[in-house]
């Protein structure tokens, strides 16, 4: 039971950590836990359809089907969040501005929370199709200990759900003035890191076949495989054996985000904050 | 719109580059996954060259093989077979395990010079 219970957790954590970033970074954005809420019900509708079909997926594209789907759902949570800190620093400031008028507030934050939806939508999917997949192997074994380890799973499940949560209040803590920045830096280490797993997927599938020697090996010090080192490749993409094609996807990203963000705004992110601090409704 | 249609046109592209077969071109390493046990338990290649395993889930229900240290992570559906491309790799031991039951489902790949 302890063991369907740690699985599970970890997998709960890794989306939850996601979605948490993602509420602190729409904070004050009107109707964002809907959207947020919406993501995570596609998220585990297509992480059920996923489990069903997890065969038929594998088999396309001489068996890499599976690496490719990966890849491509990856990429498109990094051009999301690449999209939502790019749109935050063009219009966070008009946004404090014309708070007044309710109607164009909404409009504006919609967008920026449709992207959000889908990125915690592919978080959730990514992981919910590995728990729904355990899950119901254990379910369709039977015997003795089915039960006890489907409750550690939904422990799992409980648990997880309790230290996203703590996790994300971990962030409120963050004082106001200094929550934009910090969650636009979030945002950029955690695409940057969807970009490098979305890197070693494509050289798993054979696409992209250069550049796959690991450049350090920091398994000794912290594990990929533990839990402090799961958690810290969802927020900053650690992984201990990586590759040029994953540092380069990384540094790639971080330096897209800085460029394209100076581009639609020259004034240094920071200097926004106050602007969106003022009009911050209290949660 | 535009950028769901720019997602599925890069897809696409990816898709059409993913080749067939194994990198090196021989056949593929048969690795059996039965009663949550991989069989064999070790497997020797030789370093530097590139190989592919063949995964077969003999078992009714899904895994997924996991290896940190290969960089590999795949789902194989119960009662199928899954191919994992490894690149070239340095000498030394490279554990993987079945992530669903990892009490029972280790195993490793040793690399010789």
């Amino acid at each position: 039971m302890l063991g369907a219970l740690l699985i599970v957790f970890r997998e709960v954590i890794e989306a939850g950590l996601i979605v948490g970033i993602v509420l602190a970074a729409t904070r004050g954005v009107p109707g964002r836990g809907l959207w947020v809420s919406a993501g995570v019900a596609a998220g585990v509708f297509g992480a059920c359809v996923l489990a069903v079909f997890a065969g038929g997926l594998s088999s396309l594209f001489h068996g890499s089907g599976q690496e490719l789907f990966n890849a491509a759902i990856l990429l498109l949570a990094v051009g999301m969040l690449t999209w939502h800190n790019v749109w935050m620093a063009r219009h966070g400031r008009e946004m404090s501005r014309e708070l007044k008028a309710v109607g164009a507030e909404v409009v504006k934050g919609s967008r920026s929370l449709l992207a959000m939806a889908v990125v915690v939508g592919v978080a959730v999917l990514r992981e919910g199709s590995e728990v729904v997949l355990f899950l119901y192997g254990i379910a369709a074994q039977g015997g003795a200990t089915t039960m006890g380890m489907l409750a550690g799973g939904a422990l799992g499940v409980v648990g997880g759900a309790a230290v996203s949560a703590l996790m994300y209040l971990g962030l409120l803590a963050i004082p106001a003035h200094r929550l934009f920045a910090a969650t636009t830096g979030l945002i950029t280490l955690l695409a940057a890191g969807l970009a490098a797993q979305s890197a070693a997927f494509l050289q798993q599938a054979d696409v992209i076949d250069v550049l796959t020697t690991p450049l350090w090996d920091t398994s000794r010090i912290l594990k990929e495989g533990s839990t402090v080192g799961r958690l810290l490749k969802t927020i900053v993409g650690y992984t201990d054996r990586p590759d040029g094609l994953q540092l380069i996807a990384w540094l790639a990203v971080v330096a897209m985000m800085i460029t394209l963000m100076r581009l639609v705004n020259p004034k240094r992110p920071a200097a926004m904050v106050g602007s969106l601090a003022v009009p911050q409704a209290a949660e | 719109m535009i950028r769901t249609f720019a997602l599925l046109v890069v897809f696409a592209a990816l898709c059409a580059c993913s080749k067939g077969g194994t990198a090196s071109g021989s056949p593929p390493i048969p690795l059996l996954l039965k009663e949550h046990r991989f069989t064999p338990a070790e497997i020797t290649v030789k370093a530097n060259q590139a190989f592919a395993l063949e995964v077969t889930n003999a078992d009714g229900v899904a895994d997924e093989f996991d290896s940190d240290s290969l960089k590999r992570e795949k789902v194989i559906a119960g009662g199928q077979k899954g191919v994992v491309r490894v690149g070239p790799l340095a000498p030394g031991r490279y554990p993987f395990m079945g992530e669903y039951h990892a009490k029972t489902a280790q195993g490793a790949v040793i690399v010789q010079p």
